[in-house]
């Protein structure tokens, strides 16, 4: 099976170099980017159906077209690789970023060339500390081989590539938050629009990809949108780095087709459930979606398959849950994590967040009463999407609103017993 | 009477160089109190006043800046600094139990930290490496899979 973004990646923890990354053709994507015109690299992006991999989704190609180009464009643009990697349950950026930065540099400066940008930095989470080390030291040696820091062999573009290490928050890895504390400030999100692809980081064009999305695009360079598209089992370009954790016999990590399906995923390569424990329903991609039961095992884990049963393919990291954990004790565990990671900017979101949590707290503890539940519907309503300044709000309401429709009776139960079924 | 400059010449140094790579020095804020916090390992009101002087800033600026982040520390720690993950994996996979065993064996709480100055107790999200919950991280040190049988020993190693 073809594992072509992570099939270098060495099992003894340490790195490719830059001699060990170009052995098996590293930079030559760069190398052919740079013969293309930057609108024909986009363009290839485009047609590769490559989508953002860092949630949302969203088509890579078509972001890239929207940033300004010409004569006209400002100077100065920027590129961020998004490496904050903060949702709960997720863990697959880490993967390619111990394991191979110069993967994530190549895709960069494909990136900051489809754009012209001249400035790029990746943005890392504190306490990926391995990952620190290896991307300092990948970061130094493109410098000393010039492909960072001076204009690259052959044509006349050049690009400056630092590391920041955030301070925690998680909503910092939002993108407009992101820039904000790359300013130094408070990571406060922006509104939007403008969009960060025209008014972003000091006021500049910039672009800022999931770290995924970037470690793919030298592949598509090198091979081809065609083949690219051709890795997939459906309409949407790529193979994706799919993860499990909980109790599964086997937890891990790793690179499948994009649309393989959630049954493939759990029993073939996670070993099904460990004895003695059922399989209850899983968080699809990281903290922020919908539950998904039984049902549902055999939906493609793509994109648009994974909208189509009302959750979202997120981060494509599962999370398991069994029937000896209770699920409105994970939900409070979530809306905790939400409720202290808001950054308080808006109404809705700083105030909803710590009363969702509170109730669910005495669901927990056996106060909760069945008003309750309807008081936790309305909050759900009341953090929709278009109703908060982000999009952090109407996440954390998406585990909520599906364990209040699929575990309904464990819910009820809470009340009638005075107390958590499940201590 | 002033109060003593705590910033070294180097520390002063260091977040001028880094303010230099960008189009504004307030830009610098928070480089510059990871290179404070790096040295003393926590950012006083002191630190505070300096920086501010430094980036032609105002304390509050500051301030307001350093409390956003949950990794600037604005009270001080003690030598070791435990990080437990709290979140969704490693609750399912034994959290409770292993917070237990770390609080009972240090005898403190979160946010508080040992008579001896040994160790700081704090918790963190996700950690990402869920695939290995429970996890923690002591310092800059990554500690996976813990059990209430391991989590003592990896405790003891931190002198
Ligand atoms: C609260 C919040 C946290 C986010 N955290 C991350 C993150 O850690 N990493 C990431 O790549 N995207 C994260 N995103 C999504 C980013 O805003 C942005 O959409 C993404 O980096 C774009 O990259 P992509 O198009 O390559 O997916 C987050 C979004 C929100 C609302
Ligand atoms: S939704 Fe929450 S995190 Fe997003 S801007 Fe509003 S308060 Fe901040
Ligand atoms: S939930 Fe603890 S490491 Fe991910």
């Amino acid at each position: 099976m073809d594992k072509p973004l992570t099939q270098h990646i060495k099992k003894d923890g340490t790195w490719l170099s830059l001699k060990e990354y170009e052995a098996v053709g590293g930079y030559q994507a760069l190398k052919k980017a740079l013969t293309l015109e930057p609108k024909e690299v986009t363009t290839i992006v485009t047609d590769s159906g490559l989508k953002g991999r860092g949630g949302a989704g969203f088509p890579t190609g078509s972001k890239w077209a929207t940033v300004p180009m010409g004569a006209d464009a400002p100077a100065i643009k920027y590129f961020i690789a998004n490496a904050d990697e903060m949702e709960p349950g997720s863990f697959k950026d880490r993967l390619l970023l111990e394991g191979n930065p110069h993967q994530l540099i190549e895709g960069i400066l494909i990136g900051a060339y489809a754009i012209q940008a001249r400035f790029s930095y990746i943005f890392l989470r504190w306490a990926y500390h391995q990952a620190a080390k290896a991307i300092t030291q990948c970061i130094q040696e493109a410098y000393e081989a010039g492909y960072l820091g001076t204009p690259i062999a052959g044509s006349d573009f050049q690009l400056n590539l630092s590391l920041h290490t955030s301070v925690g928050r998680y909503i910092c890895g939002e993108e407009t938050a992101l820039l904000n504390a790359l300013e130094g400030k408070r990571a406060n999100p922006r509104s939007k629009p403008p969009y960060p692809t025209v008014h972003g980081l000091f006021g500049k064009p910039t672009i800022v990809n999931n770290v995924e999305t970037l470690c793919n695009v030298p592949l598509i360079l090198t091979n081809g949108a065609d083949w690219f598209m051709k890795l997939s089992k459906t309409g949407e370009g790529g193979t994706k780095l799919y993860g499990a954790s909980g109790r599964v016999k086997r937890p891990g990590l790793w690179e499948l087709p994009l649309g393989t399906s959630l049954r493939e995923i759990l029993e073939e390569h996670a070993g099904g459930m460990k004895d003695g424990y059922q399989f209850k329903g899983v968080l699809p991609g990281g903290g922020s979606t919908d539950f998904l039961t039984e049902e549902h095992l055999d939906v493609p884990m793509d994109y648009k398959s994974v909208s189509a049963v009302g959750s979202r393919l997120g981060t494509g990291t599962i999370i398991v849950l069994d029937d000896k954990t209770c699920p409105v004790g994970m939900v409070r565990n979530l809306e905790q994590f939400f409720a202290q990671e808001s950054c308080g900017w808006c109404t809705p979101c700083r105030e909803g967040l710590p009363w969702t949590t509170k109730l669910l707290d005495g669901l927990e503890k056996g106060t909760g009463k069945m008003e309750d539940l309807d008081i936790l519907t309305f909050q759900t309503h009341y953090m929709a999407p278009g109703n908060t300044f982000c999009a952090l709000a109407p996440g954390a309401m998406e585990p909520l609103q599906s364990a209040l429709k699929l575990f309904k009776t464990d819910f009820d139960r809470h009340i009638h017993e005075h107390k958590c079924p499940w201590e | 009477m002033e109060p003593e400059h705590i910033l070294s010449d180097t520390e002063t140094a260091a977040i001028r160089e880094i303010y230099r790579h960008f189009p504004e020095k307030s830009a610098a804020c928070i480089e510059g109190l990871k290179v404070i916090q790096q040295h003393h390992r926590w950012v006083s009101d002191q630190a505070v006043r300096e920086l501010a002087e430094i980036l032609d800033m105002s304390p509050a600026a500051i301030d307001s800046v350093a409390t956003y982040y949950s990794l600037i520390f604005r009270r001080p720690v003690g030598r070791n600094v435990i990080f437990l993950c709290d979140s969704v994996s490693c609750w399912i996979m034994g959290y409770d139990q292993i917070a237990a065993c770390v609080k009972k064996q240090l005898a403190i709480s979160y946010g508080e930290t040992t008579s001896d100055d040994r160790y700081t107790l704090l918790t963190i999200p996700c950690l990402g490496t869920c695939d290995h919950a429970p996890a923690m991280i002591i310092n800059e040190d990554l500690h996976r899979d813990l059990t209430t049988e391991n989590v003592a020993a990896i405790l003891n190693t931190y002198g």
